[in-house]
């Protein structure tokens, strides 16, 4: 059954992060926050101002700071780290590989401002990289949610999780459309709208795109399926065999590089288990650039527009 | 079988902590050569202050290891290449059978290459390997004892080489200007890394001073002179709490205890033959029974 849902505001998803962080520093006495000087974007504010003894602002200094995570959860602090996508993971792989991952530090590293809806910084700042450095580290979860209910439950979620997660959000005002009141499972897709004719696979900001793709591939007589995948790693990959068994063929969207994206993660689980045809909407290996985030989504071939024709031609390889 | 020391803190005599440091100097001969990798010129520099570190300074629980050690001194290791002087003292001071010290670098053992919790030995809480890291990790698990009321203190050692990576200086700029003065950074100031002298590789210049203009307290010791090695730690000790981070360069020489690998960076990462290993362990007491 699909989940319902219903489009209520616009809202960006790193204050869903900052909502989330300042709810759980009243429940959970051991949660702490470290931020590299962007508290504002981070949306860590509140959470700084309520709980100053736990916050710890470290400058620009992303290294150490992803060593001071790794160090304060010995004695049982959960850590939440704060920065842009790429300052929270190109910039200090090789601190979160060792001191955090392979040293399995329950570190919850949460970034904002992911891919090209960062808009007009261009693309020093646009990573499009971070959901395949992320995932391919041997333990870590990876999580892109959609809009602000889901990225505050996702906050709440991870709090409970044992162990590294990368949690991915950005910072443009979307559609929030998802019930404020869910429960975030990790590893577990989410049914938004069943069909018969296509299975959409979308995680982040490409969601609500992929429902409003959906409306118009029905004005078409396609019926398309619309999954929201918020977790890239663990992937629900039983959802994904179900969709495609019902539909035989897919479409993956993505604010991402289609190298090592939740595209590549589909198209494994299809190699594996059940060869499927598979188009991608995602950056093709190209650099983004400064622009307003709707413009770029639209030249970068991210849009509505673009699913709906990426589900044409899925259904046409069928 | 070998033996262990049956330590607490404080209580062992300089002459005895010397003994012990003749024993840890053959466990690293031995495990480097029984695998022909490893690196002992770095281990044998800093057995001294190890063995002051393990038997007679850290307030610690070796037969309960956990891994917050809420109430303990926790250590930091950030070069972790020098992983066989570590592993012994660990053993020797009962974290793990010293027995197990003959799987080091071996398939399916806990003692890696370079130390890690992977394999969940008891006495390491982060990995280490990729240099650079272990200050920063220092001082979170020091902000942790803060924020838990626990007095106990968290000392790290670093490889003089390793501060030329810049992640050392983020941390060390942190922790002075957010007063974290429960923490006692160590650097074992050999003058020597892979490429040849620090000095000839990239000169680290002044590092009193260096540290000193990031707002740290800074001693120097003599890290192959047990009597001051012990008296360094304590002074050191002595002065926590007061506002600042403590650092304390202390002077070694790559290889100490085993003549031919004195005075060279040549036994940074090789390990003895057969005849050299003969050579070494001859110069080295066996005092608690090699494993």
């Amino acid at each position: 059954m699909a989940v319902q849902f219903t489009f209520t505001d616009q809202n960006d998803t790193r204050s869903g992060f900052g909502a989330g962080l300042l709810e759980l520093g009243k429940n959970n006495p051991n949660v702490v926050a470290l931020c590299a000087d962007l508290t504002g974007s981070l949306k860590m504010d509140a959470f700084e101002k309520a709980f100053p003894e736990r916050f710890f602002q470290v400058g620009i200094a992303e290294a150490n700071m992803m060593g001071i995570a790794a160090g304060l959860t010995i004695g049982g602090k959960i850590p939440f780290t704060g920065t842009f996508a790429n300052f929270s993971t190109g910039r200090v792989y090789d601190q979160i590989r060792q001191s955090i991952a392979y040293s399995g530090k329950n570190v919850k590293i949460c970034a904002s401002h992911a891919g090209l809806t960062l808009g007009e910084d261009g693309a020093t700042h646009q990573i499009l990289e971070d959901i395949g450095l992320m995932k391919m580290l041997p333990g870590m979860v990876v999580i892109n949610p959609c809009d602000f209910n889901q990225t505050k439950a996702a906050t709440l979620a991870i709090a409970q999780h044992e162990g590294p997660v990368y949690l991915r959000f950005g910072r443009p005002k979307v559609p929030n459309f998802t019930p404020a009141d869910q429960k975030f499972e990790i590893g577990k897709a989410l049914m938004l709208k069943e069909g018969k004719d296509v299975s959409i696979f979308a995680t982040g900001h490409l969601v609500w795109k992929a429902l409003k793709a959906a409306e118009i591939l029905d004005a078409e007589g396609i019926d398309a399926e619309v999954i929201n995948i918020h977790t890239i790693k663990p992937l629900d990959e039983a959802a994904v065999l179900a969709s495609v068994n019902k539909t035989g063929c897919a479409v993956s969207a993505e604010e991402h590089q289609r190298h090592g994206g939740l595209g590549d993660s589909i198209a494994q689980v299809f190699a594996r288990f059940r060869p499927t045809p598979l188009e991608y909407v995602a950056v093709n290996d190209s650099f983004g650039e400064s622009g307003t985030p709707e413009e770029l989504m639209v030249k970068y071939g991210l849009d509505t527009a673009d699913i709906v024709k990426a589900a044409r031609a899925a259904i046409a390889r069928r | 079988m070998g033996g262990r020391w049956n330590y607490f803190r404080g209580m062992a005599s300089i002459d005895e902590l010397k003994r012990i440091a003749t024993q840890v100097r053959r466990d690293i001969l031995r495990q480097v050569h029984a695998v022909n990798s490893g690196h002992p010129g770095g281990s044998l520099g800093c057995t001294d202050f190890f063995t002051a570190l393990y038997f007679h300074v850290l307030k610690h629980k070796p037969d309960a290891f956990s891994m917050d050690g809420n109430g303990e001194d926790l250590f930091f290791l950030s070069n972790g290449h020098i992983s066989p002087v570590w592993y012994s003292v660990l053993a020797r001071s009962g974290y793990f059978p010293v027995s197990e010290l003959n799987t080091f670098r071996k398939l399916n053992s806990r003692l890696q290459g370079h130390p890690t919790t992977h394999e969940h030995l008891p006495g390491v809480r982060m990995a280490s390997g990729s240099l650079g890291q272990g200050l920063s990790v220092a001082i979170g698990a020091a902000i942790s004892k803060k924020l838990s009321n626990d007095s106990a203190l968290v000392y790290t050692l670093h490889g003089d080489g390793e501060l030329q990576e810049g992640q050392i200086w983020e941390a060390a700029m942190y922790a002075s200007a957010k007063k974290v003065d429960n923490l006692i950074a160590t650097v074992d100031a050999n003058g020597q890394q892979i490429d040849g002298s620090t000095e000839h590789v990239l000169s680290l210049g002044n590092l009193q001073a260096k540290f000193e203009a990031f707002g740290w307290m800074v001693f120097q010791m003599n890290g192959n002179d047990m009597q001051e090695v012990v008296a360094g730690l304590e002074n050191a000790r002595k002065h926590t709490g007061q506002g600042k981070p403590i650092v304390v360069l202390m002077k070694t020489e790559m290889g100490m205890g085993v003549d031919f690998m004195m005075g060279s960076h040549k036994w940074h990462g090789v390990a003895p033959n057969d005849e050299q290993l003969a050579k070494g362990l001859a110069q080295l007491e066996e005092t608690l029974g090699d494993y």
